[in-house]
């Protein structure tokens, strides 16, 4: 029942894929199947419905029945009409003409306003800004506390006074202007959408400060009413733009649709941790495809260019094409690897992955322990495990603070793995059955 | 795309393959995995090419948002209505358990449940031979009220000094603050409280809890930014005993279920928190009402790693109804046990099924779609 939205469409997809043409009561059966999915996934059901009757609108017309490959059809519909329902213009900020650009962060109680507030403005820095952060959450015990910490790592100084929050906001878009700051960024207390006395109180505050750009933050797990409380907001502050958090999570999201929808404003920005790092701009495409399963290939290699050592990683490459591939290589990787942040996360983005993979109960913990075998053993037992016995077993097994069992079964569970490699052409000693017979015959050759 | 970064994500493929492949609790089962990847990395070179073609049938599809926002109106769907609707209906009464069905949706019940609770009424309705309005009303009802696990829904404290309770849950569910409440309900019961900072990891979080521990008269024991939590609750138990404190209320960072060390984490917690002197008596999820179906995959998570005895669903003085939660209840069998009902200190009520069922199915206007608005596309 919960699988996710990408696994329900792939299930669907893979009964249409091939059919040459779909009869109306096929089309009803893949809509109530979509349908499903979207409300799984959080989609406002008025929202689902208007999407689906879309989908079914241009589906079942006289198009489709002429149409090649009606399935193929409906797969780039379905596609393109979610791109487009998440999508619309790319944020591109406009900076004042007179600094400081001012930006206000508004939303619900402990969606993430604070944390993406210091995302914001490390953001900013990054595009060359030199932003002020303002703590006007007044309420909440240490929100300002907080924000002075996210502040520190961020290296962005924060204001904030005692008592009201309009003062302080006002205050502090004065003082972004005095210490010659370009961009500042208001934090506020979250509040209710249905609490009139705070939704007066940020109506003030953005009346006061008059943003230049208000940013309503929403959780990606949020469920069915995400629409009423983002369209009051939207009523109030008249917002620009949507920053989605918590995409980190194994939550489909589905809201990010509906909101986009209900209250016309694009997703700009999307929060994808607790660290400051990560942060990044929304895009709707990546955002499409990831839903139909296509993977999320864009981002993965955003990350991986950010976060890989290109040196390594190349040698590993090309350790894996001549054969080569040992435990050595393996830490190396995995370590790499692992900066692009837990594993699960990464998977999540490549395409093509099977579900019972991608839901496979990684344990983070287990890749502790791995490291800390490998890294037990001396070099020359990572290029040749074979030469571990007994003794040797003990003493890595000591070392890492683990059962020579345990070694054992990773011993033998990474030759089943080169085995795997070499069938793939990739990797493992006896793929090098080749290089070294090529190896010979250039000599030969040579002379 | 750049061949190298194909190459780059082969590597990818290939080491996270191995790693899933040594690290998988699957064993043997995951042998296909690199296969299948390596698949994967063809998919990566040629997924340009699957990629949808946006003009082709983009614009002709894209929802303009002002016409979307035109048709998503309120469409008032209480259950008032909804019965009002029924008495006067032709006979057929598909279109009313339609509109039923979208407002339990609306309720984030889940569409499997809702379905599961319509069903259920209308056969008991069909059994009982009456069609009239208050008698699917009560059905439905019934149905739901069916759904609650029977029994004791107050918390817990052990016969001997000093309990424990734990909680739990994902990130800015509420979790301080229904400490902070909870800490002032103990007071109130006469208890001695200990409060235990043991989010570390969030900026201040340490700060916040103190704040409530002066505000409800409680000790409070905290250490440095990063320290590991377990030592910190184990602190304060010692504290507790030590000094002749009732009990140890210990906060948690909050953490997605999805990050397997730290739900690894959460288990050393609860371990700590059951050892003697310590009586672990309640360990409480929390759960923010406006949750969508995530949530029950939460209740899921959380009860395998740290046996939740009871959760507490917060935030429900806002417009979000927490239907989640009742899914959560009926299929984990796990009492929603309090409610939060706003940011102060007494706003901490005990959790009433009949309550939540009247604010449940009293629905306020919902965004719905008529059908004049669908049958205008
Ligand atoms: N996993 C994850 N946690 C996040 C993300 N963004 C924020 N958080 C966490 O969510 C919790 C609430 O975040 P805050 O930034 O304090 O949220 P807020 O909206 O300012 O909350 P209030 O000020 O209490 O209304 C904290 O524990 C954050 O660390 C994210 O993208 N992923
Ligand atoms: N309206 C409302 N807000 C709440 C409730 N419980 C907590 N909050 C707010 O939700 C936010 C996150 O709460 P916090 O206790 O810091 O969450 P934690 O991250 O889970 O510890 C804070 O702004 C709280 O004031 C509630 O029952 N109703
Ligand atoms: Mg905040
Ligand atoms: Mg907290």
């Amino acid at each position: 029942m919960f699988d996710n939205l990408t696994d329900r469409f792939e299930e669907i997809f893979s009964r249409i894929r091939g059919k040459g043409r779909l009869s109306e009561a096929e089309v009803d059966a893949v809509l109530r199947e979509i349908r499903a999915a979207l409300i799984e996934a959080d989609v406002n059901v008025g929202v689902v419905r208007l999407f689906v009757e879309r989908v079914r609108a241009n589906t079942v017309g006289e198009e489709l029945q002429r149409s090649l490959s009606p399935a193929q059809h409906v797969i780039k519909m379905v596609n393109a009409e979610l791109t487009n329902a998440l999508g619309g213009e790319n944020l591109k900020i406009m900076y004042a003409s007179k600094p400081p650009t001012v930006v206000l962060m508004a939303g619900l109680q402990g969606v993430g306003k604070t944390t993406a507030a210091a995302k914001l403005a490390l953001w900013f820095r990054h595009q060359g800004r030199n932003p002020l952060l303002v703590g006007a959450d007044l309420q909440r015990p240490a929100a300002v506390e907080q924000l002075k910490v996210l502040g520190g790592q961020a290296n962005v100084t924060v204001f904030s006074l005692e008592g009201d929050p309009v003062r302080t906001a006002v205050a502090g878009v004065e003082e972004a202007r005095r210490i010659g700051r370009d961009v500042v960024i208001v934090d506020t207390a979250g509040r209710l959408s249905i609490d009139k006395e705070l939704m007066d109180e940020v109506r003030k505050i953005s009346g006061s400060i008059s943003p230049n750009y208000t940013f309503l933050v929403i959780d990606a797990m949020v469920g069915q009413d995400a629409v009423n409380s983002a369209k009051v907001f939207n009523e109030a502050l008249s917002l620009d733009g949507i920053i989605l958090t918590k995409l980190d999570g194994d939550a489909r999201g589905g809201a990010a649709l509906s909101v986009r929808q209900v209250v016309g404003k694009p997703i700009s920005f999307v929060s994808t941790g607790e660290k400051l790092a990560d942060f990044d701009l929304f895009y709707p495409d990546r955002m499409a495809n990831r839903i139909l399963g296509m993977g999320d290939v864009l981002t993965l290699i955003e990350q991986a260019e950010r976060t890989l050592d290109k040196e390594i990683t190349e040698k590993g490459a090309k350790k894996l094409k001549g054969g080569k591939f040992d435990l050595e290589d393996f830490l190396e990787q995995m370590q790499q690897v692992k900066r692009m942040g837990p594993l699960k996360g990464v998977l999540s983005m490549l395409p093509g992955v099977p579900k019972e993979i991608r839901n496979a109960d990684i344990n983070e913990g287990e890749l502790v322990k791995v490291e800390a075998i490998i890294s037990s053993m001396t070099r020359a037992e990572r290029s040749n495990p074979d030469m571990i016995d007994g003794s040797r077993r003990l003493r890595i097994a000591r070392g890492a603070g683990t059962t020579t069992a345990a070694v054992g079964t990773l011993l033998k569970q990474f030759k089943d793995m080169q085995k795997m490699m070499r069938s793939m052409g990739m990797g493992g000693p006896s793929a090098t059955k080749k290089s070294p017979n090529r190896a010979i015959s250039k000599k030969k050759k040579r002379r | 795309m750049t061949t190298e970064f194909i190459v780059v994500i082969a590597v990818l493929l290939v080491v996270i393959a191995s790693t899933i492949y040594l690290v998988s609790k699957r064993g043997r089962s995951t042998l296909s995995i690199p296969a299948k990847t390596a698949g994967g990395s063809t998919v990566v070179s040629s997924s340009a090419a699957v990629a949808p073609t946006p003009d082709v049938v983009a614009t002709e599809l894209l929802i303009p948002p002002g016409d979307l926002k035109k048709g998503v109106r309120r469409a008032g769907l209480s259950f008032g209505r909804l019965f009002g609707n029924i008495l006067g209906s032709d006979g057929s009464n598909q279109k009313v358990w339609d509109e039923l069905e979208e407002t339990l949706l609306l309720s984030d019940l889940g569409l499997e449940l809702s379905t599961r609770v319509i069903e259920g009424a209308k056969k008991a309705l069909e059994a009982s031979g009456q069609r009239d309005g208050s008698a699917m009303a009560n059905a439905v009802r019934m149905e739901l009220r069916g759904l609650f696990v029977e029994g004791e829904r107050d918390l817990e404290y052990a016969g001997e000094s000093p309990t424990v309770w734990l909680v739990v849950g994902v990130n800015g569910v509420g979790k301080t603050t229904s400490i902070g409440k909870l800490s002032a309900m103990a007071a109130a019961d006469g208890k001695k409280v200990v409060l235990a900072a043991g989010d570390t990891f969030r900026a201040a979080a340490a700060d916040q809890l103190q704040m409530w521990a002066e505000r409800t008269g409680a000790d409070i024991v905290r250490s440095v930014p990063g320290a590991d939590p377990s030592s910190v609750v184990y602190d304060s138990i010692q504290k507790a005993a030590a000094r002749g404190f009732d009990m140890v209320i210990a906060d948690t960072a909050g953490r997605l279920h999805t990050k397997s060390n730290l739900m690894d984490e959460l288990r050393k917690l609860r371990r700590t928190a059951e050892k003697e002197p310590a009586h672990l008596m309640e360990v409480l999820l929390v759960l923010d009402a406006t949750t969508g179906q995530n949530g029950l995959v939460q209740a899921r998570e959380f009860a395998k790693a740290a046996q939740i005895t009871g959760v507490i669903l917060t935030k429900l003085d806002g417009s979000a109804k927490g239907g989640i939660a009742l899914a959560a209840e009926a299929e984990l069998g796990v009492p929603i046990k309090l409610v939060g009902i706003g940011e102060k200190v007494n706003d901490l009520i005990v959790f009433s099924p009949d309550e939540f069922l009247d604010a449940l199915l009293e629905v306020e206007p919902q965004y719905g779609l008529s059908d004049e608005d669908l049958g205008a596309n």
